[in-house]
């Protein structure tokens, strides 16, 4: 057997050929959308947006509508919440994101349990990226070039806003419709990622291609080719690892994220571990 | 002619707090005006009210006649932010910074054009930064990242521009370059607010200015405005005074 039939034969099935597409296309989405996540220093709302969804997903399902309209409404309610939750002053941030996402999640768990279905709802939670079938493809094909479309016209005004909200305030732009809007793609791109990796992982995908970026170069839009490129090899590399290992993809793909994060912590050559070793030992 | 800023009896609180108290000046448009007062006498305040940022409790803001809101949507006001509020390590360069403050005039996607380009390349000259332009903004000098958001203002190229403490840790070639900037802006029309600790060199820069403790104490020539007296009046010093 060569390395070509290593790297082709997953693919003859159908099921791991849908597996790929939806993993890449969640992966690009994600990593572009974490690099303004980790510049905002959103990491934690992206933690707290994604868990929230599950009810709304959950009952999405019960009446029948898209799962994105679902989570799109509870992505919403649980940024209010949490808002509501600060605004009394006595509980901070953290606390705030902790006490609503949580509750949030539970409720979806809790109705995941008395909700009778065909389909196994706990596939949310964990992902399920091989059972992904023809509709569901679509579904996230489509929302993942709407949230990248929307993104890559806003770009500019996103990335003033994240670095000196002042001044875009200043020159008759509003941040905080900017920051909503951050928000609503927030939780369309979660409906895209809970379907590769499950609820629980989705804030990996959010953040750690984001991240790793960050630690490559100092230009944003280098950014912005570089996290997507990574965590789409790393959803390559974690696919190719759950078929050979018989291990869990969701899994699998956070996990290389995970290591290529740590590799580039230690090795990236201006802001790595070493390199700043090396530069102070000098 | 109607007045560059207009402030009426301002009063901004924060909870319990008042930060200012029936603040009142008037600034006619070409002239460059400081603003100076002890920390926490209101300048950051009086700065977030004419952009907007602050809701007054009474008073009104009027900047060329129109309210903050108005201002903003027409691009008049400029700001030059304190050093603490930007997080140096962001990934932008120079140019990049720079072209924001063309931000207001492009289309939705705000893709510049050529003259945007050209207006860019310009100010980033005129603050002495063209070898540095391509550099992150985290690598330069104090100074340096002065001068790079002056020139975001100057490519803005607003009415009134605001500036907050850009003398503190400064190089002196900077100050000269900057005092030198600033008042060419205003020999074309253009009008400063500009808040300084250094006085000594405030009536180079400033015609008038403005003494701030929580209320306007003094409005007038800048000679005049850093007279020990009159500062021991803001500082809350005993300046040779008979008590």
């Amino acid at each position: 057997m060569t390395l070509w039939d290593l790297l082709v034969d997953p693919f003859a099935y159908g099921f791991m050929e849908r597996a790929l597409v939806a993993s890449l296309a969640a992966a690009v989405v994600c990593a572009v959308l974490s690099c303004w996540l980790v510049l905002v220093g959103w990491s934690l709302m992206g933690d707290a947006v994604s868990h929230s969804v599950l009810p709304g997903v959950v009952l999405a399902y019960v009446v029948g509508l898209p799962f994105a309209v679902g989570a799109a409404a509870f992505g919403f309610l649980a940024v209010a919440l949490i808002g509501a939750v600060r605004e009394g002053r006595r509980v901070k941030e953290d606390a705030a994101i902790g006490i609503v996402f949580t509750t949030l999640f539970a409720l979806g768990l809790v109705l995941i349990s008395v909700t009778p279905s065909q389909t196994d709802l706990n596939h949310i939670v964990f992902g399920n990226v091989l059972g992904v079938d023809a509709g569901e493809l679509w579904q996230i094909i489509g929302i993942a070039a709407v949230v990248l479309v929307v993104l890559l016209l806003k770009r500019r005004d996103l990335t003033l806003v994240a670095f000196d909200p002042t001044h875009a305030f200043a020159i008759g732009l509003s941040p905080a419709r900017l920051r909503w809007l951050l928000l609503a793609l927030l939780a369309l791109t979660t409906v895209v990622a809970l379907q590769t990796v499950g609820v629980v992982l989705v804030v990996a995908m959010l953040i750690t291609p984001g991240a790793t970026a960050r630690l490559l170069t100092d230009r944003f839009d280098r950014m912005l080719l570089v996290a997507p490129a990574a965590s789409a090899l790393c959803a390559l590399v974690g696919l190719y690892g759950a078929y050979y290992l018989d291990t869990a993809p969701g899994a699998m793909i956070v996990l290389a994220q995970g290591c290529l994060f740590a590799l580039v912590f230690l090795l990236a050559p201006r802001h790595g571990v070493l390199a700043r070793t090396r530069r102070r030992s000098r | 002619m109607t007045p560059a800023l207009d402030v009426r009896g301002l009063r901004v609180r924060y909870g319990t707090v008042t930060a200012l108290e029936d603040a009142s000046f008037t600034l006619e448009p070409g002239r460059v005006c400081g603003l100076v007062g002890m920390n926490g006498s209101g300048k950051s305040t009086l700065f977030k009210s004419v952009l907007g940022l602050v809701r007054p409790d009474g008073g009104t803001v009027r900047i060329l006649g129109d309210s903050p809101a108005a201002a903003r949507r027409h691009r008049a006001v400029g700001y030059v932010p304190q050093s603490e509020e930007v997080d140096w390590t962001f990934p932008v360069s120079v140019r990049d910074v720079v072209m924001t403050g063309r931000y207001g005039r492009l289309g939705p996607t705000r893709r510049p054009r050529r003259d945007d380009h050209a207006a860019v390349a310009d100010a980033v000259e005129r603050v002495g930064l063209a070898d540095l332009a391509d550099r992150q903004i985290g690598n330069l000098s104090g100074g340096q990242r002065k001068r790079a958001f002056v020139a975001r203002a100057l490519a803005q190229a607003p009415q009134v521009l605001l500036l907050d403490e850009p003398f503190a840790g400064v190089d002196r070639r900077t100050e000269e370059a900057l005092t030198v900037l600033l008042r060419a802006f205003a020999a074309d029309g253009g009008t400063v607010l500009v808040s300084s600790h250094d006085l000594a060199r405030l009536p180079e820069l400033a015609d008038e200015s403005v003494l701030l403790r929580r209320t306007v104490l003094l409005h007038g020539p800048t000679t005049d405005v850093v007279r020990p007296e009159n500062l021991a009046r803001a500082f809350g010093l005993d300046v040779g005074e008979d008590r």
